[in-house]
C-alpha cells in the first residue's frame, strides 16, 4: 500500500448554514504535485485553510503520515511540516532577504543571531532546489518573482514536507512562471509533496500529476492530468461548456479618439512615467501589458485626473483634458473600472443603488437644488440590476453583501451606463469567477463593437492577447514596444515585459 | 440574518444603558446606599414635575447640538474634539452681538445673536477643517488646541472688554433678547426652559434630512466611508472635509449661543472648558451618530444630570454616583464589540442547534 503524506477524509466546513466545503476527500503522496482546481469561491482556500491550521473542519479528519491531527493554529501546522506560500507575500519590506527567511526561527549563538550559519544553510538549500535568491538584498528592492522565491525558501528552511501554493502565478511574468515550474519539479524530485491551487489550466497541464476539481464546495473529480484534456478540466470546473472565444466584429478604427503625448508623471519624487505616448482609435481595444509596478497605476491616475501630471498632454476627441478635475474628466467621457474594486471602485457600506450613481448623483435628474431624488436612484438601480444581471436581494442592499463578481458587475454597469467615449479597464477580471469573466469580457467587446475606445490594463497576458486589437508594453514608465496580438505568443510578450527589446 | 438592522442598532445602546445602571446600583449597595430609592429620586428629580421636566429639557439643548456637531464631523471621518471650544465661541458670539446691537428689533436681535454665535463656532472648526484638508494636520490635535485658545481668549475678552471693573462676568443681555420668556417660565414653574429647545429639535431634523436626502450629506457620508473611492468618483474631498467641519462647528456654536441667550443671559470667566462639549460626544456615541437617536440619548443624559442633583438632596448619597453611571454607559458603548461578539455567538449556537435538529430528522 502506498503511503500518503496528507489525507483529508470527508472534510466538511460550515459557516453558519453555508457549506463552504461539503464532504471533500483528497490524498497526497510523497513527491507528488497535486493541482487543486476551482473557480473563485469554490472552496479551495477554505480547504487549504484547514490544512494549514487557519480553520477547523466542522466534520472530517486530516491525517498526516497516517496519523490523525487536529491543528489549532497555523503555528502548529508549520511545526508539523506544512508550508504555505500565500498569494500575498508576508514579508517585511525593510528587512533583507536573509532576515526575512529566518524571521521567527533565528539560529542563536550566545544569545545573538548567527547570521553566518543561517546564510550558509540557506545557500546550500538554494543550490539544491535551484532557487535563485540574493540574500543581502532588501525585500523592497527585489522583483515579485524573487519575493515568491523568498517565501518558498522560508518554507524550505523550516523543513516543510508539504507545500501549499496559493495561486502562485498570479503576478508573475511568463519567464518567472517557467522558473517557478522548475522549482516545483525540483521540490517534488526531492520527495516533497505539493498542492498547487490555481484556475489556470495550462499550468496544471505543465506541472501537476493529479488534479482535484472542486465546484461550489463539492468535490467533482480527481483526475490524472496526463490523461485529461484542458477542455474537460474547464468543463468540470465550471459545470458547463465554456466558450473561451470572443466575438469581435470588424470595426472602423480610422479615427483617433484618445491621445496621450509626452506624458511625464512624478510620484513621491520619482519619475513614474517618462515621456509616454499612447493612442486609442475608435472601435479599438488597446491592451497595456507590463509587470505590476511599471507605471500602469500612475498612467490611469493621470488620465482620470487623480494624479497631477508633470508635463505632456492628454486629449479626448480633440479636447485637452489634462489638469482637469476628476469629475470633469469623467463627464467629458472617460469611464474607468479601477484596479482596486473594494477600496476605490465602490463604497461598500452604501447600497447598490447609491453605488450605481456614485459618479452621476450630482447632476439632474438625480440631484435637484441640492436634494437627491432617492425614488429615482432606487428605480434606476432596480433597472440596472436587472439589465446587468447583478445577483442581489434588493437595490437597497449594501454592496458589501455581494460576491466579488457581482461587485465588479456593479462597477461595470455604472461605467458602461454612462456611455464613455473611452473606457479604461484595469485588471477588470482579477479575482472574479469564470461566469463573471465571460460577462465582463463580453461587455468590453461590446463597447469596442459600438465604436468606442477601450484601454485595457491587465496583468493577465491571456486576457490582453484575447481582447486587444493592439498591445503596447509598459516597462519602467515607458512604452517599450507594440505588438500585434494575433501573431505574438505570451512568451514573446513576456520578454518585452521584462524590458528586453525584441530582436529585429 | 436574525436581527433586523434596526433592532441590532438599538440593542447595543440599550444593553449599555442597563449595564451602566447595574454598575451604579452595585456601587451604591457596596457603599451602603439604597439604589432603588436613589433611582426613584433620580426619576422624580428629572421628570417628576413641570419644573424638573423643564430643567431636563433645557439641559438637553446643548447636549443635542454639540452631539450633532460631533456626529457630522464623525460621519465625514473626523474626530472633532473641538466641541467645547466651538460651544464657548458660540456662547461668546451670541452675547457680544446681543449686547452691542440691543437696539435692533426683537426678531433681528435674536436671529442675529444666534447666527453670530453659530458662525463663530463654525469659524473655529473651519480652521481645523482647513488645516486638515490642505495640510493633513491631525484634527484631533488642532481642535484640542483651539479649545484652549477659545477658553483663554474669551476669558481675556470678558475681563478687558465686556465686564465692568472688578467683575468676572459680562452684563446681562436685554430681556427681550432672551430665549427664556415669561410665558415659558409661567408654564414650567420658573424653570430655565426656553425656546431654544424647539430650535434644537428642529435642527436635529434638518440634520437628519441633510444626511439622508441631500447631495452634500451624501458626499459627507461617502468621504467618511471611503475617501479613495470618493476621490475616484469625482467628489471634491477637500471641500467636503471643510464643509463637514464647518457644519460641525456651526452646530456646537448654536448650542453655545442658545445656552447663553436662554440659560445664562451673560458670559463669565471660566477656569476650565465646559463639560457639555465633551458630554455631547458621549451622547453622539450612545446614539451611534444617528440624529434621531441623539434626541433620546440627550434626554437620558440630561435626565441623569438633572436628576442626579436631587439624589444628594433627598439622601446623603453623593450625586457623583450619577457621573459613574454615565461613565459606565459610555464605557459599555465603547466596548460594544464584546456585546456584538456575544450576541453573534449566541446566534451561531442557536443556528447550529437548529441545523443539527434538522439533520437528525
Amino acid at each position: 500500500m502506498e503511503k500518503y503524506v496528507v489525507q483529508m477524509k470527508g472534510i466538511t466546513k460550515k459557516f453558519g448554514s453555508y457549506k463552504a466545503n461539503d464532504n471533500i476527500s483528497l490524498e497526497l503522496k510523497k513527491g507528488e504535485i497535486l493541482a487543486l482546481l476551482g473557480e473563485n469561491g469554490a472552496g479551495k482556500s477554505t480547504l487549504m485553510g484547514m490544512l494549514s491550521g487557519l480553520l477547523k473542519p466542522t466534520s472530517g479528519t486530516i491525517l498526516l503520515d497516517g496519523k490523525a491531527v487536529e491543528m489549532e493554529n497555523p503555528r502548529e501546522a508549520k511545526n508539523l511540516g506544512i508550508g504555505m506560500v500565500h498569494q500575498h507575500f508576508m514579508l517585511v519590506p525593510a528587512f533583507s532577504v536573509l532576515e526575512n527567511i529566518i524571521l521567527g526561527d533565528e539560529p542563536l549563538k550566545a544569545g545573538r543571531i548567527d547570521y553566518k550559519k543561517a546564510a550558509a544553510e540557506i545557500t546550500r538549500l538554494a543550490k539544491k532546489y535551484h532557487l535563485e535568491i540574493d540574500l543581502n538584498a532588501k525585500v523592497r528592492d527585489i522583483t515579485v518573482g524573487m519575493q515568491q522565491r523568498v517565501e518558498i525558501m522560508k518554507a524550505i528552511y523550516r523543513q516543510a514536507n508539504v507545500f501549499i501554493f496559493d495561486e502562485p502565478t498570479a503576478a508573475l511574468t511568463p519567464q518567472e512562471i517557467e522558473q517557478l515550474m522548475k522549482i516545483l519539479r525540483a521540490l517534488a524530485a526531492e520527495g516533497k509533496a505539493i498542492i498547487f491551487i490555481t484556475h489556470k489550466l495550462k499550468e496544471i497541464k505543465a506541472v501537476a500529476d493529479r488534479c482535484v476539481v472542486i465546484r461550489m464546495g463539492k468535490m467533482i473529480a480527481t483526475v490524472v492530468v496526463a490523461e485529461t484534456k484542458e477542455e474537460a478540466l474547464a468543463e468540470m470546473m465550471v459545470g458547463h461548456k465554456v466558450n473561451l472565444a470572443v466575438d469581435k466584429k470588424e470595426t472602423k478604427q480610422d479615427e483617433t479618439i484618445f491621445k496621450v503625448e509626452h506624458l511625464s508623471v512624478e510620484s513621491h519624487g520619482q519619475l513614474k512615467i517618462k515621456d509616454l505616448d499612447l493612442k486609442v482609435h475608435t472601435g479599438e481595444i488597446v491592451g497595456v501589458a507590463g509587470v505590476d509596478g511599471n507605471g500602469q497605476s500612475e498612467l490611469i491616475a493621470a488620465i482620470t485626473g487623480l494624479q497631477k501630471i508633470k508635463s505632456g498632454t492628454i486629449t479626448l476627441n480633440d479636447k485637452q483634458i489634462q489638469r482637469q478635475s476628476t469629475r470633469k474628466i469623467s463627464a467629458v467621457g472617460i469611464g474607468c473600472i479601477p484596479e482596486d474594486r473594494q477600496n476605490v471602485g465602490l463604497i461598500l457600506p452604501l447600497t447598490i443603488a447609491e453605488n450605481l450613481v456614485l459618479k452621476s448623483y450630482y447632476k439632474s435628474p438625480i440631484s435637484k437644488k441640492g436634494f437627491l431624488n432617492y425614488k429615482k436612484i432606487n428605480e434606476d438601480g432596480r433597472a440596472t440590476i436587472k439589465k446587468f444581471d447583478i445577483r442581489s436581494q434588493s437595490e437597497k442592499e449594501p454592496v458589501a453583501a455581494l460576491s466579488g463578481g457581482n461587485q465588479q458587475k456593479v462597477i461595470v454597469a455604472r461605467e458602461i451606463s454612462a456611455h464613455p467615449e473611452l473606457l479604461i479597464a484595469a485588471n477588470p477580471t482579477r479575482g472574479v469567477d469564470i461566469g463573471a469573466i465571460e460577462y465582463i469580457h463580453e461587455k468590453i467587446i461590446e463597447q469596442r463593437n459600438e465604436g468606442r475606445g477601450v484601454l485595457l490594463v491587465s496583468f493577465e497576458l491571456e486576457e490582453i492577447l484575447k481582447l486587444s486589437d493592439r498591445v503596447v508594453v509598459m516597462h519602467e514608465g515607458q512604452i517599450v514596444g507594440e505588438i500585434d496580438p494575433r501573431n505574438t505568443s505570451s512568451e514573446e510578450l513576456g520578454l518585452l515585459m521584462a524590458g528586453k527589446k525584441l530582436a529585429e | 440574518m436574525l436581527y433586523s438592522r434596526a433592532t441590532k442598532a438599538l440593542a447595543i445602546p440599550l444593553i449599555s444603558i442597563i449595564a451602566g445602571f447595574i454598575i451604579g446600583a452595585i456601587l451604591m449597595l457596596v457603599f451602603g446606599y439604597d439604589p432603588i430609592q436613589n433611582y426613584q429620586n433620580l426619576l422624580i428629580g428629572s421628570l417628576g414635575d413641570v419644573y424638573s421636566l423643564g430643567e431636563t429639557l433645557r439641559n438637553m439643548i446643548p447636549l443635542m447640538l454639540t452631539a450633532l456637531g460631533f456626529a457630522v464631523s464623525s460621519k465625514a471621518g473626523f474626530f472633532n474634539i473641538g466641541g467645547p471650544g466651538q460651544y464657548l465661541m458660540g456662547w461668546f458670539g451670541a452675547i457680544v452681538f446681543a449686547l452691542n446691537f440691543a437696539n435692533l428689533p426683537t426678531w433681528l436681535l435674536i436671529t442675529g445673536s444666534l447666527l453670530s454665535g453659530a458662525l463663530l463656532g463654525g469659524i473655529w472648526s473651519f480652521i481645523a477643517g482647513f488645516l486638515r484638508a490642505y495640510f493633513g494636520t491631525s484634527e484631533v490635535i488642532t481642535t484640542i488646541m483651539l479649545n484652549y485658545i477659545a477658553l483663554y481668549f474669551i476669558n481675556f475678552a470678558i475681563k478687558n472688554w465686556l465686564a465692568s471693573k472688578g467683575s468676572d462676568s459680562s452684563p446681562n443681555i436685554a430681556r427681550r433678547a432672551s430665549l427664556n420668556t415669561d410665558f415659558l417660565q409661567k408654564i414650567t414653574n420658573n424653570s430655565t426652559f426656553n425656546w431654544g429647545f424647539f430650535i434644537a429639535i428642529m435642527t436635529v431634523f434638518v440634520i437628519w434630512v441633510y444626511f439622508n436626502k441631500t447631495r452634500s450629506g451624501f458626499e459627507v457620508r461617502s468621504v467618511g466611508l471611503n475617501e479613495a473611492a470618493s476621490r475616484y468618483a469625482g467628489v471634491n474631498v477637500k471641500r467636503t472635509i471643510i464643509i463637514a467641519m464647518l457644519l460641525s462647528g456651526l452646530l456646537a456654536g448654536l448650542g453655545g449661543a442658545i445656552d447663553g441667550m436662554g440659560n445664562f443671559q451673560n458670559i463669565s470667566v471660566s477656569n476650565s472648558l465646559p463639560n457639555v462639549g465633551f458630554n455631547g460626544m458621549a451622547v453622539a456615541l450612545l446614539a451611534a451618530e444617528n440624529p434621531i437617536g441623539i434626541i433620546f440619548a440627550a434626554l437620558l443624559f440630561s435626565a441623569l444630570q438633572i436628576g442626579g442633583l436631587s439624589i444628594s438632596v433627598y439622601s446623603n448619597t453623593p450625586s457623583e454616583i450619577v457621573d459613574i453611571v454615565i461613565a459606565s454607559i459610555i464605557f459599555f458603548v465603547g466596548i460594544k464589540y464584546i456585546f456584538e461578539a456575544a450576541l453573534a455567538k449566541n446566534w451561531l449556537k442557536r443556528m447550529h442547534k437548529k441545523m443539527d435538529r434538522g439533520a437528525d430528522k
